[in-house]
This record gives C-alpha cells, structure tokens and sequence, in this order.
C-alpha cells in the first residue's frame, strides 16, 4: 500500500489553484525530499494530506483512505512553530500533542512511555528536562520531531525542519530523520528550500512549482528541461562536486529563496 | 479577625476566586490572551451597570456580559482574539456604555467605586455561595478542555490534524475565563483583574515551567495574595483591593528578580 496516492489533484486557497491536476504516488518506507520556492505549494500540500484542505477536484488517498483530520498514522511537524509556551519544560511541550481527547492533561504510564520513546528514538531524553527557552533552535527542532513521532505514525510530514539551522546542523537533522525513517520503516516527506542537504538521505525528490508537481530520482528531476517545463523559463542546473545549483537567468534560485527565508525566521524569534 | 461574618466571607470568596483566576490566569498567560481577559472586565462593567439600571443583581450584569463578549471573542477566530487594536477599541466603547448606564441609574458613587475597584469586605453570605457554584462549574469546565486546550494552544495546527477542534475550544476556554473575570472583578473590581487572573499565573510560570506545578502554583498565589490583601486591609484599614494589587505586583516582581539572579543553564 502506497503511503500517498495523488490523481488528478486540485488543490485551492482564496478561489486560486495552488496545485493543478497533480498525480504522483509515495511508496510506504520512503523518503521523498519536497522542494520548490516560496509559494509553491508545499505546506498546502502537506495540509491536504493532513485533511486540514479539501482538494478541490481529484483524489488524495493517504495510507490507502481518502485524506481525513484526526488520523494518528500521520505525523506532521508544522513550518509555522508556535511562539506559545516557551517557559515550559520540553517533556510537557511534547506530551502536550498526546490526542485529541477531552479531560484533564494527565498523562497514564503508557501515554508517558510513548513520550519517552519518542524522545529516546530522537536522542532528546536529556534535551527535554530544560525548557524550551533554554534550548538552541536545532535542539527544538529535535523535541518536535519527537512530538511528531507520537502515536507512531507510518507517514511523517516535516515542513522546512532546516528553517534557520546552520549547514552542520541540517546535516545533523537530515541524517537523524533518515536514520528514524529507516529503522521505524515509514514514509517521510520533508519538504526544504534546498537539495543539497538532502541529497544523501532521500530517496526521491519531489518539485513543486508553477502549480504541477515533477517526483522521480534527483538525477531525473533536478535537471534543466524538466525544471524548465515545470517553470516555463529557461532553467539550468549545475552540478560542483556533488551539489546542485539551481539557475534560473544567471541567478542561484534556491539560493535566493533560503536568504528570504532567513531574514523571515530571525526577524520572528526572541 | 475571623469572628466577624464579613472577614468569614471575604476569606471564603478571595479563595473560591483565586483558584478559579489562578488556574484560568495560568492559560490565558499561556495562550497570549491576558488582554483579552482584562477586556472582559471592562465589558462586564457594561453588564453591571445595565443590571443596576434594570434592576437585577449586577454579579448576574457582569457575568452575562462577560460571557457574550468571551464567547464572542472566542467566536471571531483564534488571531483576531490576539489582536489587541479590535479588543482595545471594543473595550472603550464598554466602558462608554457603563458609562451612559450609570448616567441614567444615578447611583451611588460607592456602588460605583465598588464596581470598578471591587468590594470584597462587603460581599455578603448569599454571594459566597454564588462564587462558588459558578467557581465549581468553571473549574469543571476547565477539567474537560484542559486537554485540547493545552494541545491547540501549544501546536495549532497539529492539534487541528489530530482532530481537536481548536475554535470550539477556544470558545469554550473563553466562556470560562469570562466568568473567572466576572468573579475577579467581585473581588477586586473590572479595572483591576489582572491582579487575580495574570499576576499570579505570569509569577508561577516564572517559577516552573512544569504544567500540573505550574497550574497549581498559579491559584495558590491567588488564594495567597487575596488572604494577604485582606489581612493586611484588616490591620491598615486601606482597601483590600489596594493590598492585592501590591501583593500580586511584589510577587511577579520578586520572582522576576529571582529568576533573573538564577545561574543561566
Ligand atoms: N488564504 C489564502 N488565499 C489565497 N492564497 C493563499 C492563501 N494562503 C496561502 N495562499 C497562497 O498559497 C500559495 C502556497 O502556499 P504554501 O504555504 O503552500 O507555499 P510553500 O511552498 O509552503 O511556501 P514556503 O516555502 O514559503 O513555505 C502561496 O502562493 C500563498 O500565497
Ligand atoms: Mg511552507
């Protein structure tokens, strides 16, 4: 069974396409690296799946279901990181997300040894006795990749878990999450403004731009005609010793979209 | 001091609602909503005077009014209730209101006074008992959405995939704050609910940034700094409400230095 099944998909906000009539398919343990630049589509696509936006015309299957809220197979890292809470310790932030359920937040021994779990599969135990004031934005990214792998999830949505982290520290991310994905045996999609740091760990990449979507192997979609197509302009891609730069007339595109991305997430945080 | 029934009284209803502020307090400093709160009093005021002016008790003024403007605000969507300018400019027109109400009642200036500055040493038996079936049925309230709330209000938009429903949440969270606000305002009057619902909840989250310590925390400092109040009224004979606005700003400043003075992690 695939873990995300798209035909024909729409999907719109405010009366305007985002993604047009997009088909692709995610197996099961895979590990699938979303791309594209600001505004392509990205976080709404990972909300369809959610079943937090209803596509506008086609079929989204997710884990063999039509897409629907409230499905504790699939975990989801959201971009927009709330600023709420701060002062508390990490193992209450990441208990917090334990269900949907009402009543008092109590946490039974089960429902504390998922969290323990989750946090010893991210190598968190320690990390999470401080609060989350008192933790680096890398060590953060970690308690919400363990909040995210609560209730066992076979599909894990990361949106932009590199925002704001320097290179050694994205490596750190990306080989973390391909090493969970592996052993757990799910299916990642992890979406990111830039290739390289993904390069080693995903096994496809998907590219999202001008409303369609490319999913194949990085040496088949990361090239100059099929980014061209997709953009309808002019693309090149070079390629230095390993890593891919992205051109679009004379300019390195992801490039300019991660300084953007930069000056948004620093502006943000205290 | 207790062998008078006002002292009896008053200590009775500075507990019923400081554990009620205190533990609604703790998630409105979470949430980024005390302005809302303080809102919500100043609405109230509205509700009370038009009680006064109809005839009916103004405690149910308050609490009607609260309500509607909580559920209100609750209704309109998460953002907009952090959104100070909207709140702000509804706050005023309230007070205009109360304003207008009070023109026509011609009442008192001491009724007056006691609804904006609160009277806790003339809250009688029949009001005790009426904090505290409200107090219960707000703190069971706050036992069902606990849960959801604390999950929406720290991850939105993952609780809303897992299926919590973060605005019917938020109303309700609302709706109960509104009546912890028409119960501070008893206490220590419409303008001065800050100092029951977000002095000590904001000193508490200083001090642990556990949840179960931090909650518990919040309405032991309320109940603490409303008996001060009364105490120390007791012995000076200034305000009460004076003495628990000085308590709950000394607490929040103290352990803004301890906490400062702390060795960084
Ligand atoms: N309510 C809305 N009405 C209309 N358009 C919207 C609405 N919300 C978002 N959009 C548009 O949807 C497009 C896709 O947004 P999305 O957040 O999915 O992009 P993204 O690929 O995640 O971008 P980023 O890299 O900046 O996170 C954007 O162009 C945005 O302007
Ligand atoms: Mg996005």
């Amino acid at each position: 069974m695939n873990a995300i099944e798209c035909e024909g998909l729409t999907l719109a906000l405010g009366g305007r396409d985002i993604l047009h009539r997009i088909t692709l398919a995610v197996a099961a343990r895979e590990f699938v690296g979303v791309l594209g630049p600001n505004g392509a589509g990205k976080t709404t696509l990972m909300r369809a799946i959610l079943g937090l936006l209803a596509p506008r015309e086609g079929q989204l299957r997710v884990l063999g279901r039509p897409a629907a809220r409230g499905n504790r197979a699939v975990g989801y890292m959201p971009q927009a990181r709330g600023e709420q809470g701060l002062h508390l310790r990490g193992w209450d932030f990441v208990a917090a997300a334990g269900g949907p359920r009402w009543g008092l937040p109590w946490r039974g021994a089960a429902e504390r040894a998922a969290v323990d779990r989750a946090l010893a599969l991210v190598d968190a135990t320690a990390l999470a006795r401080r609060p989350l004031a008192a933790l680096s934005g890398g060590e953060r990214q970690r308690l919400l990749l363990a909040q995210a792998l609560l209730g066992e999830p076979r599909l894990l949505l990361l949106d932009e878990p590199l925002i704001s982290l320097d290179p050694h520290r994205q490596a750190e991310v990306v080989a973390l999450v391909r090493q969970v994905q592996q052993s757990l045996g799910i299916a990642v999609l992890f979406s990111a403004h830039e290739i390289n740091p993904l390069l080693g760990a995903m096994d496809r990449v998907l590219y999202l731009g001008a409303g369609k979507a490319a999913i194949g192997p990085v040496a088949e979609v990361i090239t100059g005609p099929v980014l061209s197509e997709l953009y309808a302009t002019p693309i090149e891609v070079l390629q230095v010793r390993g890593r891919f730069f992205v051109m679009s007339g004379g300019q390195d595109m992801e490039h300019a979209a991660h300084r953007h991305e930069h000056a948004h997430t620093h502006g943000g945080t205290p | 001091m207790f062998e008078y029934d006002f002292m009896r009284h008053a200590f009775a209803a500075a507990a019923i609602v400081g554990v009620l502020g205190g533990v609604v307090g703790w998630f409105l400093v979470l949430r980024a909503q005390t302005f809302a709160g303080h809102a919500l009093g100043h609405i109230g005021f509205a509700g009370a005077t038009g009680a006064a002016l109809i005839g009916i008790a103004p405690l149910w003024g308050l609490v009607g009014m609260t309500l509607a403007g909580g559920v209100a605000i609750g209704l309109l969507g998460e953002r907009l209730a952090q959104r100070d300018v909207a709140i702000g400019i509804v706050l005023a027109f309230a007070l205009g209101l109360g304003l207008l109400f009070l023109h026509f009642y011609t009442a008192y200036a001491s009724e007056t006074t006691a609804l904006l500055f609160g009277n806790l040493l003339g809250v009688d038996r029949h009001t005790v008992w009426l904090l505290a079936g409200l107090g219960a049925v707000s703190l069971g309230g706050m036992a069902l959405i606990a849960r959801p709330l604390l999950f929406a209000s720290l991850q939105p938009e993952l609780a809303a995939a897992r299926g919590v429903n973060p605005r019917l949440v938020s109303v309700l969270f609302l709706a109960v704050a509104a009546i912890a606000t028409a119960e501070s305002a008893e206490i220590v009057g419409v303008l001065l609910v800050f100092a029951l619902l977000v002095g000590p909840a904001a000193a508490a989250q200083r001090l642990t940034p556990r949840i179960g310590a931090g909650v518990a925390l919040a309405a032991g400092l309320a109940v603490a700094e409303g008996w001060a109040g009364l105490a120390a009224a007791y012995v000076t004979d200034w305000p009460s409400t004076f003495w628990i606005a000085t308590f709950s700003a000394g607490v929040y400043l103290l352990t803004g230095l301890a906490t400062g003075l702390a060795p960084r992690r």
